[in-house]
């Protein structure tokens, strides 16, 4: 899912500069699962933006919440009561929790405590990989179910550059060339023969290249 | 002919082709071009032109090729996917051909993080197979990707892509070298060679598919100007191999320059032996004072007229 990391402190306090008392809420969902903005997370952020900015004379009050999914309206609104008494609030959930938060309240300032990274998968406990990137028009049927777009540093679609070298990309010695993982998957499965057809030109048009995307369901429509 | 490019006439006519290298320099400085040029004048029948190389910021391949057209010279345009999307690279394939520009070299390019812009944002609209793949389809059928829109005049250009032996994983390199050729590409241009036992490997597999009767393969080489040199180049460039022995050979070296445009030649007459290898390629790195000197004891000398 959505993983993200927790922006600086130095910089979330800037943030937080002109005000006394702010709502501080995370989200249950993907960001909780990568340990960046949960409700363990809006704890210690709390505690720690507290901590520095008693030691700096200028104290501030913060109102803990953790939605159950900032990204859906329904859940947001439960927020309602809280941010009635603050100047402003800090969410730490993905850039879309953010925004959801942001047009639910238009009256009040909304900034962001993580940065949100990537979709990705646990590699291990602490450790978090890029696997998507949501072209909208997967190709992973023809690549063994290893993605080039998401895993190679330049997404190409016919095989490796000069540059993969060992198993490894040439841009960093602790990244897999995603064309060794795809060629070894093919290989296994005996399907090399299909990384012999070429691979034309993506359509980037069903990519954000084509501009902010929307799906919309007609059965599911109230 | 499908350019009429000196090169192409040169492999045509099956002689064994040399082409060398010229990078542009990091701003407007057109003499650095011209003397670089003359350099090579007379003395190779094609010039590449490098685009950012290493993703350093320089004059544009195709303005410093204009540059040669200018001087009667003929260059090869290399583009890389990394800077331009499908739009821009089809604007400058019209451009490149109206500046009398014929042969044109498709490459994916260095990732940005090696050079002097680690923030910019690459494009790789298209792969470097897809480009080949675009610049037949505007020279062949005579309309832009994926459009019925007709090309106005007539493209020719004579297209060229890179081929690196050394790369892993080994066992589809050539299968890379034909998808190339079934995208269209006419020559190739191989990465500097000096694991030539794993080189004959590779062409070994091009003649068992029968690629290097498809296409021409012009084969890459890199004069080595000291010890220190092989060694940074063994340790950092990735996609290059340079087996122990070599580098021995230019740390111990009395006068290393020397030795390295001796292993150079050396290099080229037993790349000359290689069946389907059609020519080669000097990539010589800011030493392009050198190449006709390569050449000359290489016996490649004088250039055949087209």
């Amino acid at each position: 899912m959505i993983k993200a990391e927790q922006k600086p402190l130095d910089e979330i306090l800037t943030f937080l500069e002109p005000y006394n008392k702010i709502l501080l809420v995370g989200c249950n969902a993907c960001v909780a699962v990568c340990h960046a903005g949960g409700e363990k997370e809006v704890g210690l952020l709390a505690s720690a933006l507290r901590m520095v900015r008693k030691k700096s004379g200028q104290k501030l009050e913060i109102l803990e919440d953790c939605s159950t999914r900032q990204c859906e309206p329904e859940f947001v609104d439960e927020l309602r009561e809280k941010r009635e008494n603050v100047e402003a609030i800090l969410s730490i959930a993905c850039g879309v929790g953010v925004q959801t938060v942001a047009k639910r309240f238009p009256d009040i300032p909304v900034y962001p405590g993580v940065n949100t990274t990537f979709m990705g998968e646990t590699e291990e406990l602490g450790v978090w990989t890029e696997r998507c990137q949501a072209c909208g028009n997967c190709i992973l049927h023809l690549t063994g179910g290893i993605c080039p777009v998401a895993r190679c540093a330049k997404q190409l679609f016919n095989g490796p550059c000069g540059g993969s070298s060992e198993g490894k990309c040439e841009i960093k010695t602790d990244v897999d060339c995603a064309w060794q993982l795809i060629y070894d998957r093919m290989k296994e499965l005996g399907q090399l023969h299909k990384l012999e057809e070429f691979i034309p030109a993506k359509k980037w048009s069903l990519s954000r290249d084509g501009g902010p995307r929307k799906i919309e369901r007609e059965d599911l429509k109230l | 002919m499908k350019a009429e490019s000196n090169l192409e006439k040169i492999l045509e006519k099956g002689l064994f082709a040399l082409t060398a290298e010229l990078g542009p320099p990091k701003g407007n400085d057109v003499g650095v071009v011209e003397k670089k040029a003359n350099l090579l004048k007379g003395y190779v029948d094609a010039i590449n032109v490098t685009d950012n190389q290493t993703a350093i910021v320089r004059m544009s391949s195709i303005a410093a090729c204009s540059l040669l057209v200018r001087m009667g010279l003929e260059p090869v345009m290399q583009m890389v996917t990394r800077d331009r999307n499908r739009i821009a690279m089809q604007s400058d394939i019209f451009g490149a051909s109206a500046l009398g520009i014929k042969n044109m070299l498709c490459l994916t390019g260095d990732h940005q993080s090696f050079g002097n812009q680690i923030d910019s944002k690459n494009v790789h609209d298209l792969d470097s197979i897809q480009l080949i793949d675009c610049v037949r389809t505007v020279r062949d059928e005579k309309t832009i990707l994926d459009g019925d829109d007709e090309v106005e005049g007539d493209i020719k250009i004579f297209i060229g892509a890179a081929a690196n032996p050394f790369g892993d994983p080994f066992e589809f390199r050539v299968v890379r070298l034909a998808k190339k050729v079934a995208a269209g590409v006419d020559f190739i241009q191989t990465q500097c060679i000096y694991d030539m036992p794993r080189f004959k490997e590779w062409m070994k597999m091009v003649r068992d598919r029968g690629l290097h009767e498809k296409v021409h393969i012009l084969a890459g080489v890199t004069p080595l100007k000291s010890g220190g040199m092989a060694r940074y180049m063994a340790k950092n460039v990735s996609g290059i191999t340079i087996p122990e022995g070599i580098i021995d050979r230019m740390v111990k070296a009395e006068k290393p320059a020397e030795e390295g445009i001796k292993l150079c030649v050396a290099q080229i007459q037993e790349l000359r032996e290689t069946e389907g290898v059609h020519g080669v390629h000097i990539m010589a790195i800011e030493w392009e004072h050198r190449v006709a000197e390569i050449a000359e004891m290489a016996g490649l000398l004088p250039r055949p007229t087209a």
